[in-house]
C-alpha cells in the first residue's frame, strides 16, 4: 500500500530549499527544515516528518532521531504560546519552584503539559543567560525577568515585557 | 585612531543596554581595525599578533587562541572551504555574558569575526546561536546586512581580494551543542553528539574541512588586539593573563550583574565591590567561579585573583568567569542536586557512563536532600566522581564537568551531607520543593 504523505506547502519548500542552497548535501538542513515546518504548523507531526524526510532524501527514522534530540523541536502539539521556565541553579536559588507553582495554580498545568484551551504549554529550559535578573522565563518570544510568583498573571497576560 | 580603550568589550554598551547600530559603532572607532588590517597586514602577521597577545579562549576552557588557530592548515593544499564558527550557544548555568555582548554591540562580534576569518583565511563563517536569544538573532542579522551594504562582508572585502559569507544559524536547543564538536554535528543537521578527537576540528571539522570554533567573547577581542597591539592587550591584565574579562555574579548578592574588568581582578573585588556583597541576612558559604561545571571555592579564596592559573591552583577553574554564589540559607545538597539533574537531562546519551551515571548521581542526591539518604550514598557519590568524573571514561567533558561541583561540595560541605543523613531531613528551610526563603 502506498502511504499517503501530505505535501509540504510551496512556502515551506521555498524556505527549505533556500537553506539547502548553501550546504553540501540535502540532509544537512534537517534541523532547519524541521524548524521551518514547525514555524508553519506549530509542531512536527508524523506526517510532516515523513514529508520533510522525503524532501531531504533521508529516512524518516533518521530524521526522527534528529527531531527528538532537540528540545525546541516539538513532536507533540503545543499551545499557542510556549512557556520556557528556567530552572537552572541561579533561578532555583531565587525561587523558580515558586514561580512554577504559581503557573500551575494559574493555568492548571505542570511541566510538559498544555492547557485545555490550547493557549499555553509549560516546559523547562536550560539556563536562559539572564541570571542577574533571576528568576526568569520566556513566554513565546518574550523574556520575563525578576519574576514575582504573586504577579505571575501579568507575565502570562501577553503584555509586552519591559526588556 | 581612537585612543586605546581600557574596557574594549563594553565601550559601546550603554547604561540602558540599547543596541549600538552601524552609525554609532563607526562613530566610536568601529571597523577601523577592519580597514587598517584587512589587505594591509598578511594573515600570518595577524596570527603572530594574536599569539603574542596571550589571548585565551573565553568560553570556559581557556585554551590559547593563537595556538588553537595555528593548527589550521594555511597551505591550501586541499582546495575547499575553511570555516569559522562563533559559539553563541550560551547555556552554561549561571552564565550571562555573551547575551550582553551580542544584544548591546552586535557589530563588535561581526568585526571580530571578519578579522578572525581573514587571519585563518576562512571563507564561510557561522554564528551558532541558541533560539531563545531572539533579540540578538535579529540584531546580528541586521548587522550582517549593514556590513554587506558597506562592503565589509561578501565578495572582495574593501578591495582586499578576501571574501567572506556569514550566516546566523539558529539552534534548536540542548546544552551539549556548546561542546565544539557537538556543535559541528548539529550544524551538519545531525544529533549533537560530540566527536572523538583527534582529528581536531582545526584539521577536520565542519563537513570534514578545517574549522575553528570560538566563543563570542573570544572573538570580540580579536579586532581590538589587531588595532591596539599585543602589548596593549597584555597590559590590560593584572597578573599572568592578558586582556579584560567579563565577570558576573548571580545568586543572593545585592547587585547581581556582569562587568568588564582587568583579568586577574580579585574575587573579593568582584563579589564585594561590583556585586555589592551579600544580600542583607545572608552570608557567603561558597561559590562556583565560572559556571555550573566548576568546583566550589569558599570565603577563604576571596583574595585570589580571577585568572586561569590562580583559580586552577586553588582546585577549580575560571570557566566562563561568571560566578554563582551559595549563601548560608540555601542547601548545598539542593544546589548540587539542581545542577546534577540539569546535566543528567542535558547528557546527549551517547556514552553509558554519562547517560546512566548522571541520573544515578542525581537520584542519590535527591534521596539525600529528601532525608532518605544513607551513609553508603556518600560512597556511591565518591565512586561516581572517580568514574564518570574522569575524562577518558566518558566520551566528552560533560560528565567530568558535572562532577566538579559535586566533588567539591563533598569536600567543603561534608557536614551538610551528614546532617541530612543523621537528621533524616533537609535542615534548611529552603528544601528541594519548598521554594526560596523570602
Amino acid at each position: 500500500m502506498t502511504e499517503l504523505i501530505p505535501a509540504l506547502s510551496d512556502s515551506e519548500i521555498a524556505a527549505i530549499d533556500a537553506e539547502i542552497a548553501h550546504v553540501p548535501y540535502r540532509s544537512a538542513v534537517a534541523i532547519d527544515a524541521l524548524k521551518i515546518v514547525q514555524a508553519h504548523r506549530g509542531w512536527v507531526s508524523d506526517e510532516s516528518l515523513r514529508a520533510i524526510a522525503r524532501h531531504l532524501e533521508m529516512s524518516a527514522e533518521e530524521l526522527d532521531g534528529v527531531a527528538t534530540f532537540y528540545n525546541l523541536i516539538f513532536r507533540q502539539p503545543v499551545g499557542d504560546r510556549v512557556i520556557l521556565l528556567c530552572n537552572s541553579v541561579t533561578c532555583w536559588i531565587k525561587g523558580c519552584d515558586k514561580v512554577q507553582a504559581a503557573i500551575t495554580e494559574n493555568l492548571g498545568i505542570g511541566l510538559g503539559e498544555t492547557t485545555a484551551d490550547n493557549a499555553f504549554t509549560l516546559l523547562p529550559v536550560t539556563c536562559l543567560g539572564a541570571c542577574d535578573r533571576a528568576p526568569v522565563m520566556m513566554v513565546g518570544d518574550d523574556l520575563h525577568q525578576d519574576l514575582d510568583p504573586a504577579e505571575i498573571e501579568k507575565a502570562l497576560s501577553g503584555e509586552p515585557n519591559r526588556d | 585612531m581612537t585612543d586605546a580603550p581600557t574596557h574594549p568589550l563594553t565601550r559601546n554598551v550603554r547604561p540602558d543596554r540599547r543596541p549600538t547600530d552601524m552609525a554609532a559603532y563607526e562613530a566610536n572607532g568601529g571597523y577601523n581595525s577592519l580597514k587598517t588590517n584587512i589587505g594591509q597586514r598578511t594573515p600570518a602577521e595577524c596570527l603572530e599578533i594574536i599569539k603574542d597577545s596571550n589571548l585565551r579562549g573565553r568560553g570556559g576552557a581557556g585554551f590559547p587562541t593563537g595556538m588553537k588557530w595555528s593548527f589550521v592548515p594555511m597551505d591550501n593544499a586541499t582546495p575547499g572551504h575553511k570555516y569559522l564558527i562563533c559559539n553563541a550557544d550560551e547555556m552554561e548555568p549561571g552564565t550571562f555574558k555573551d547575551r550582553l555582548l551580542m544584544e548591546c554591540d552586535p557589530h563588535q562580534l561581526i568585526e571580530g569575526m571578519i578579522l578572525s576569518a581573514y587571519t585563518l583565511q576562512a571563507d564561510i563563517a557561522y554564528i551558532f546561536i541558541r533560539a531563545e536569544y531572539h533579540k540578538a538573532i535579529g540584531l546580528l542579522r541586521e548587522a550582517i546586512t549593514a556590513c554587506h551594504e558597506k562592503g565589509y562582508l561578501g565578495d572582495n572585502i574593501l578591495g582586499s581580494g578576501f571574501s567572506l559569507e556569514m550566516h546566523v544559524h539558529v539552534s534548536a536547543g540542548r546544552y551539549i551543542c556548546g561542546e565544539e564538536t557537538a556543535l559541528i554535528s548539529s550544524l551538519e543537521g545531525k544529533r549533537a553528539n560530540p566527536r572523538a578527537k583527534p582529528p581536531f576540528p582545526q584539521v577536520s571539522g565542519l563537513w570534514g574541512r578545517p574549522t575553528i570554533v570560538n566563543n563570542v567573547e573570544t572573538l570580540c577581542n580579536i579586532h581590538h588586539i589587531l588595532e591596539f597591539g599585543a602589548d596593549w592587550f597584555q597590559a590590560l591584565g593584572k597578573g599572568e593573563d592578558a586582556g579584560t574579562k567579563l565577570y558576573g555574579v548571580s545568586g543572593r548578592v545585592k547587585n547581581p550583574g556582569c562587568w568588564e574588568l582587568p583579568i586577574g581582578t580579585s574575587i573579593r573585588e568582584i563579589i564585594e565591590d561590583h556585586a555589592g556583597g551579600m544580600e542583607d541576612g545572608y552570608s557567603l558559604r561558597g561559590f562556583l567561579p565560572g559556571g555550573g561545571s566548576t568546583d566550589f571555592l569558599t570565603p577563604e579564596h576571596l583574595d585570589l585573583a580571577m585568572d586561569y592559573g590562580t583559580i586552577g591552583k586553588a582546585g577549580s577553574r575560571m570557566g566562563t568567569g561568571t560566578m554563582i554564589v551559595l549563601d548560608d540559607k540555601t542547601c548545598p545538597i539542593g544546589f548540587i542536586h539542581n545542577l546534577t539533574s540539569f546535566f543528567a537531562r542535558e547528557s546527549c546519551g551517547f556514552c553509558t557512563p554519562c547517560r546512566d551515571g548522571l541520573p544515578w548521581s542525581a537520584q542519590v542526591l535527591e534521596s539525600l536532600e529528601n532525608g532518605d539518604g544513607r551513609p553508603e550514598d556518600l560512597e556511591t557519590l565518591a565512586y561516581q566522581i572517580d568514574y564518570i568524573g574522569a575524562i577518558g571514561n566518558t566520551h566528552c567533558a560533560l560528565a567530568p564537568g558535572a562532577m566538579e561541583p559535586v566533588q567539591s561540595a563533598l569536600k567543603y560541605f561534608r557536614e551538610d551531607f551528614e546532617a541530612h543523613i543523621n537528621e533524616g531531613c533537609c535542615p534548611y528551610e529552603r528544601s528541594a520543593s519548598g521554594g526560596a526563603v523570602s
